[in-house]
Formats: structure tokens, C-alpha cells, sequence
């Protein structure tokens, strides 16, 4: 209530004349020290395209906000030197929303009016995106979300809200389920978060194993904020074939590790999410269990042998090595199957920026249909995880899934879906909501 | 699973959480006893205990061994003269007024919270167990007129678990002996039953606070320090810590040990067993329940004998 009261005063209060003077000297003295702008100089106006950033710094997505913000910054570092976005310069302006939806909303709110941002982007946690996309539908913010959760295409949201750098539930469990039913097993345990992202795990692969003539057995739910595991497993079904896992928050390593001591020797086959190892490392004590497992990857953690050159480009711009930790500390395991959302879509805002001719906040519409009228998204350095397919109606983009088997330690390749395997018909057109 | 090994499963977590849960409430119950003040910051001197541990091992570096031996006896003694310096820099000033100790304590739990926020961030960060090995854990059958053994499917426990339920009984234990045995125990429990004339029979009863007050907090760092190899270290781990040392401290008896301890032993158990075979919330909504119930029924708990 308080932020909100703040923006509403400062709305009202009239600057002086001496504000003004205030600030033009302070913004002259900017100039003069920052010769960089001059590059710049060729552009209607030199003032930053500002990208208001919705970062998980605190709460339970911390360890993915860590390194959605380098990705983030690596990104518009890279733009910038390219010359930025019609000639001018990009600025991230990042605000923590504690991954906490209300705060969520209100950082929108801050975005659009007080730091006058040309979007809003970068969302990950799905209860966070759907309390927040909302106000930035009111506010016209076009609010580009990197959050795998399918409220987008699944038309919940509003015409502001896009995803097209990182693909949605829907599809990657959709496009896993013959993997699953052909190797692993029919008879499935699903292990999931209690809340809006699990729910579409348990809703779409439920549906996409019988569809293969298998089964879920059983569902187990747990509340994301869970320390303490145990107690759940013995709901598993004997008969279980393969456990599915997915969990999320700061707990992750306690889940997996009391996994495998429950099961002992005795593990069934296992396919997971690696969310649920996501800024983990695989090889920590207790883990030795996850040996001959399946992972789900967004994006391949591990260089593989025949990485791409778009990949090693990523990887080196934003600090990771070739075991998917940061460069200066071997110990900082990256969210790599999620983080590459974040570049991705950067570079996404840029085509749609640069297609529509986007000037200022008034061009905010043309933008989301400079957006809504891309299709094909090359393997290139813009999309680095690999090549892309954007629907204009869902607002949702399609891409290829990795499935990685644990071997010696390190997740290894074994299975790259296509791009057709993820699709399925559409459930909105937002194109037919006015702007 | 089948019935038998599934309750031994549950009754097994459920001794895990009653042991940790018993430290953390004993130390609120001492501070509460002893000083009648509630501590609203209990839970983050339990979370500083996971955060300090995570530094100290780090800091020892080498076998995961040294580096838990070495927080289990410094963490507790840190945050222990940590709180006890809270005691007389703070709680001191404002005359232990219980209202005005309220704020005081919840301004102190931001404080906490926040500088862990701003200093070690916002990670969960693992600390290796000493020790850790599964144990399967047998149980019997009727096969052919004649009890038999087998190993169950997923019934088991690691020697980690077991080591800390043994851990928290010796600490328990040590604080009984501490309270009846010693000295500094009847000090305490003469300016518990009645602090005016404590104080005129010559008992520092200011040195006795800061002592009682340092001594709780130091019991949730011990707890935490336990646990913190199963779970991981976060700042936001006191909350959970917080609520159920205040359902066991209410249905125990305020300022009762010995009503603690079995309090936490009943919520503990009953939150193992009724999340193992019904659902963690149905756990928490019991213990809520039971608190409401305690609170109308025998507003000085169940094992409360004070008339206040």
C-alpha cells in the first residue's frame, strides 16, 4: 500500500524550476562522462529503450533469479554492442518482486509508472506471472514473460503477455511421454509442487502417458515450500515403473537426496524434471542414486560433443562452463535448462522493436503485433538453444526438448524431440482482444 | 505399502521432527519461564544456527566430520552471547514489559532476517552430513504359523536421523541436569517462581536473564545445527520453527520444560503419522486445532500447573 501511495505522490508533486534545472545539468554531466552514447547519436533520440526486469532475487526462485539476471545483463550487454535497439541504447531496470505474486503486481505497477519502462519481462515463478500479468494487461505493458507455465497459451492471461524465448509445459510433457512409455515404463508415479506449475505437469502428462496406453498411478502433490520429504514417498505404489519428479524452491537437494534413500537399492526407473536439480549440483553427496536416471532439459547443461557454436557463444557471454557452473566458482551451478528464456527473449524484443519501428512507450501496441506476426526463430545466436516456432495466437513459442541420462555424474544426451512433437491446437487466439 | 511398515515409517519422521521440535521449544519455554517474556525472534536464532553452521563448516573446510563438530560446539555458544547481548542491550532497556518485548522481538527477527538476506543470501546451502548410510529397517510377517523377517519395500531410515533423535535426548537430558543439578539451575528457577525476591535474596538476576536468554537461543542454534545436514540452510527457515515452538510451548504449559518436551513429542509424532497417512495440511490444521482446544479447555496447557 505504501509503494503505492509513494508512486501516486510523486505523480501529483510538480517539479520546480529548479527540479528541472536539477536535472538537466545532472543529465548533461551523464552525457558528457559517458562518450559510449555517442554511438548512439544517430538515433531520433539517444534515451534508453528501458526494459523493466521482474527478478526472483529473494524468496523461493532466488537461485534462478542469480542467473536470470546474468543471463539478462549478458544479453544486453551483447545488444548494446551490436549497436542496441534502433540505434539505441538498452537498459535493464531490475526490481526484486520477492517471488511473491502481490509484490509481483506491484513491481509492474512501479515499472510502468515510475520508472516509465517500455516493457516488462523476465517473470519465471508461474504464481507470479499470473498475479501480475493482470495489471500489466491495465497498464498496456507489454509484459514478456520467460515462465514455462502454459497460462499463457492457455488464454488465462491477456493480450500484453507474451512467452516466446522459452517453451510451455504443455508441450515439453507432451513431447516426453512416448520417450517415458516406450523406455522406461508404462505404470507412472507423479511426484509434483502443489501450486500452478505442478498442477500443468500433473494435468498434460497425465493426459499425454494415456495417450500412449499408459497410466499415472498415483498423483502426490507437495506445497513448494516443503523442507522435509519423507513422509509423501510411501504413497508410491509398489507396481510404480518409472517415478516422475518436478519440484521447485529452496529444498530441491533435500527432495531428491530423501528420494533415493527411500528407495535403497530398490529404485524403480526414474524421470525427472531437472528443475528439481536446477542450481544443484549432480554430483553433491546423497545423489550417487540419480546414476542411469532420465532428465528433462530445457536446455543442455552439460557442453555436449556436438554442442553448437551458438551454445559455446552463450555459454562464454554469460560465465558458464562446460559443466553448467559459473566460471569463477565451480560450486555456482547454473539454472542453464531455464536462463537461455531470458537471452532468447531479449533478442525476440529486439526483432519486434526493430520491425515495427518502435519509438517510445506510444508504439507499445505495434510492438505486440510485431511480436504476434513472428513465426520461424532460426538456431542462431539469438536463440541459442536452438531453433524456434512462435504462434502469434497463443503467444506461446515451440522448440526442441532434450531428454539426458545421468552417466558418470554428467547429464548426457539421449534424445532430442522435434519441434512437431510439441505442438497441440490452439486454445485462444489473443489476436482478436483489442489493444 | 503395507499397514505395519508404513506406521513404522511415519513414527520414525515423526521422532525426527518431535527431537529437533523439542530443543527449539525447550529453549522458548526456558525463555519464557524464566523471564516471562515471548521471544517472537526464537525462530530466527534457530535459522542463524543453520546459517552460522553452513559458515563454520565452510570455514574448517577438509572431512565434512571436522567442520560439523566444530559448529555443533561453536554455533550454539555464538548465537547464545549473541542473544544474550540482544538481552542486555535491548530487552533490558525497556524493562522487559511484555508488550513492549513483542515488538522489540519481531523488530529483532528483521533484523536477523534481513542482514542473513544481505550477507549470505538468499541460497539454500547444503552441509555434508558426518555421516550418512541408509538403513533398511526390517519388519515381520505371519508366514506358514511362523513370524518371519523381511526388509519392506522403502522402510528405512539413515544413521544421520537416528544420531540426531539420540543427540536431542542427551541435550534434553543435559538440560534437566542443568536446571536441577546445578547451581545456575536454581538461580534460574528461584527468579522463575518469583522474581522480586529472588533478586532480594542477592541472585544477579539480570546476569540470570541475559544467561536464560543466551541459553534458549542457544538451544534452537543446537537444534538447527542438527538438522541442518538433512535440510538445507536458508533465511527463511526460522518461520516453521517459530510456529510450532509456539503450538508446543501453548499445548505443553507455558514456561513448563517437561510439558515442552511431551508437547513436542505429541505434535511431532502426530504430524509425522497424520502427514504420512493423510496430508501434511491435515497435520497442521490438527495442530492448530488442538492449540484452540487446549486454549479453552486448559488455557494453562496440558501440563501447565502455574495459575496465572
Amino acid at each position: 500500500m505504501t509503494t503505492t501511495k509513494t508512486i501516486a505522490e510523486k505523480a501529483v508533486s510538480k517539479p520546480t524550476r529548479r527540479d528541472a534545472l536539477k536535472t538537466l545539468a545532472l543529465g548533461g554531466a551523464a552525457a558528457a562522462s559517458m562518450p559510449l552514447w555517442a554511438r548512439y547519436a544517430g538515433a531520433q533520440t539517444s534515451e534508453p529503450i528501458k526494459v523493466g526486469f521482474q527478478v526472483h532475487r529473494t524468496g523461493i526462485g532466488a537461485a534462478y533469479g542469480r542467473w536470470y539476471d546474468r543471463t539478462t545483463s549478458a544479453a544486453a550487454a551483447l545488444i548494446n554492442e551490436q549497436g542496441g535497439i534502433n540505434g539505441r541504447p538498452l537498459e535493464i531496470i531490475a526490481e526484486d518482486d520477492g517471488t511473491d505474486p502481490k509484490r509481483g503486481a506491484e513491481v509492474v505497477e512501479k515499472f510502468a509508472a515510475k520508472h516509465n519502462c517500455d516493457i516488462g519481462f523476465g517473470t519465471l515463478f508461474s504464481h507470479v506471472v499470473i498475479g501480475s500479468a493482470p495489471r500489466a494487461g491495465e497498464l498496456k505493458l507489454p509484459y514478456f514473460v520467460v515462465s514455462e507455465g502454459h497460462h499463457v497459451a492457455s488464454g488465462m492471461l491477456n493480450r500484453y503477455t507474451l512467452q516466446p524465448g522459452i517453451t510451455d509445459v504443455k508441450s515439453q510433457v507432451q513431447a516426453m511421454a512416448p520417450f517415458v512409455a516406450d523406455n522406461l515404463g508404462k505404470k507412472v508415479t507423479m511426484v509434483f509442487p502443489d501450486f500452478a506449475f505442478g498442477h500443468d505437469h500433473r494435468d498434460y502428462f497425465t493426459a499425454a502417458i494415456e495417450a500412449q496406453g499408459g497410466e499415472v498411478l498415483e498423483h502426490i502433490a507437495i506445497p513448494p515450500t516443503e523442507t522435509s520429504f519423507t513422509k509423501y514417498f510411501p504413497k508410491i505404489p509398489r507396481e510404480t515403473e518409472v517415478i516422475y519428479h518436478v519440484m521447485v524452491g529452496p529444498a530441491v537437494l533435500t527432495f531428491v537426496k530423501e528420494l533415493g534413500e527411500f528407495f535403497g537399492p530398490q529404485r524403480p526407473e526414474i524421470f525427472g524434471f531437472i528443475d528439481s536439480l536446477e542450481a544443484v549440483d549432480i554430483t553433491s553427496p546423497g545423489l550417487e542414486f540419480l546414476e542411469g536416471t532420465y532428465f528433462w532439459e530445457g536446455n543442455p547443461r552439460y557442453a555436449q560433443e556436438n554442442q553448437s557454436e551458438y551454445d559455446a557463444f552463450f555459454r562464454e557471454r554469460v560465465g558458464v562452463d562446460a559443466n553448467g557452473a559459473s566460471v569463477s566458482d565451480p560450486r555456482d551451478v547454473s539454472t542453464y535448462a531455464h536462463m537461455f528464456g531470458c537471452w532468447e527473449t531479449l533478442h525476440v524484443v529486439k526483432a519486434g522493436m526493430e520491425a515495427s519501428g518502435y519509438r517510445g512507450t506510444q508504439d507499445r501496441a505495434a510492438l505486440i503485433e510485431a511480436v504476434e506476426a513472428m513465426t520461424d526463430m532460426p538456431h542462431s545466436i539469438a536463440h541459442p538453444q536452438g531453433a524456434k516456432v512462435f504462434n502469434g495466437k497463443t503467444h506461446q513459442v515451440f522448440g526442441k526438448q532434450y531428454i539426458s541420462k545421468v552417466v558418470d555424474g554428467k547429464l548426457l544426451l539421449v534424445h532430442t524431440t522435434s519441434i512437431e512433437d510439441t505442438f497441440y491446437p490452439d486454445e485462444v487466439d489473443y489476436t482478436t482482444q483489442s489493444l | 505399502m503395507d499397514f505395519g511398515p508404513y506406521l513404522m515409517l511415519a513414527i520414525m519422521e515423526g521422532a525426527l521432527t518431535a527431537a529437533v521440535l523439542a530443543l527449539t521449544a525447550s529453549g522458548l519455554a526456558l525463555v519464557f519461564g524464566v523471564m516471562r517474556v515471548v521471544n517472537v525472534a526464537h525462530g530466527e536464532f534457530f535459522m542463524l544456527g543453520a546459517v552460522l553452521a553452513w559458515w563454520v563448516s565452510q570455514l574448517a573446510g577438509g572431512s565434512p566430520v571436522w567442520g560439523f563438530l566444530l559448529a555443533l560446539c561453536v554455533v550454539p555458544l555464538l548465537v547464545g552471547v549473541l542473544a544474550a547481548a540482544v538481552d542486555m542491550t535491548i530487552l533490558k532497556r525497556i524493562n522487559y514489559d511484555p508488550e513492549r518485548t513483542i515488538v522489540a522481538t519481531i523488530g529483532i527477527l528483521y533484523i536477523l532476517q534481513q542482514v542473513t538476506l544481505m550477507t549470505y543470501g538468499p541460497e539454500a546451502r547444503p552441509v555434508a552430513p558426518p555421516f550418512n548410510t541408509r538403513v533398511a529397517l526390517p519388519w515381520f510377517e505371519m508366514s506358514n504359523g511362523a513370524l518371519q523377517l523381511y526388509w519392506p519395500w522403502g522402510l528405512s531410515i539413515t544413521s544421520y536421523k537416528l544420531f540426531v533423535i539420540g543427540a536431542a535426548c542427551v541435550v534434553l537430558l543435559g538440560l534437566w541436569a542443568l536446571m536441577t543439578q546445578t547451581k545456575l539451575g536454581l538461580l534460574m528457577r528461584a527468579t522463575e517462581q518469583d522474581r522480586e525476591m529472588a533478586h532480594a535474596f542477592g541472585i544477579p538476576v539480570q546476569r540470570v536473564y541475559a544467561i536464560a536468554f543466551g541459553l534458549g537461543a542457544g538451544m534452537a542454534a543446537l537444534a538447527a545445527v542438527l538438522i541442518v545436514p538433512i535440510q538445507q540452510a536458508h533465511y527463511l527457515m526460522g518461520g516453521d520453527p517459530l510456529l510450532l515452538s509456539f503450538i508446543v510451548v501453548i499445548i505443553g504449559g507455558l514456561g513448563s520444560l517437561p510439558g515442552a518436551i511431551l508437547a513436542a513429542l505429541l505434535i511431532g509424532l502426530s504430524d509425522g503419522i497424520i502427514s504420512v497417512f493423510f496430508s501434511p495440511t491435515l497435520a497442521k490444521i490438527f495442530a492448530t486445532l488442538l492449540v484452540a482446544f487446549v486454549l479453552v479447555f486448559r488455557p494453562n496447557g496440558l501440563w501447565g500447573t502455574r495459575n496465572s
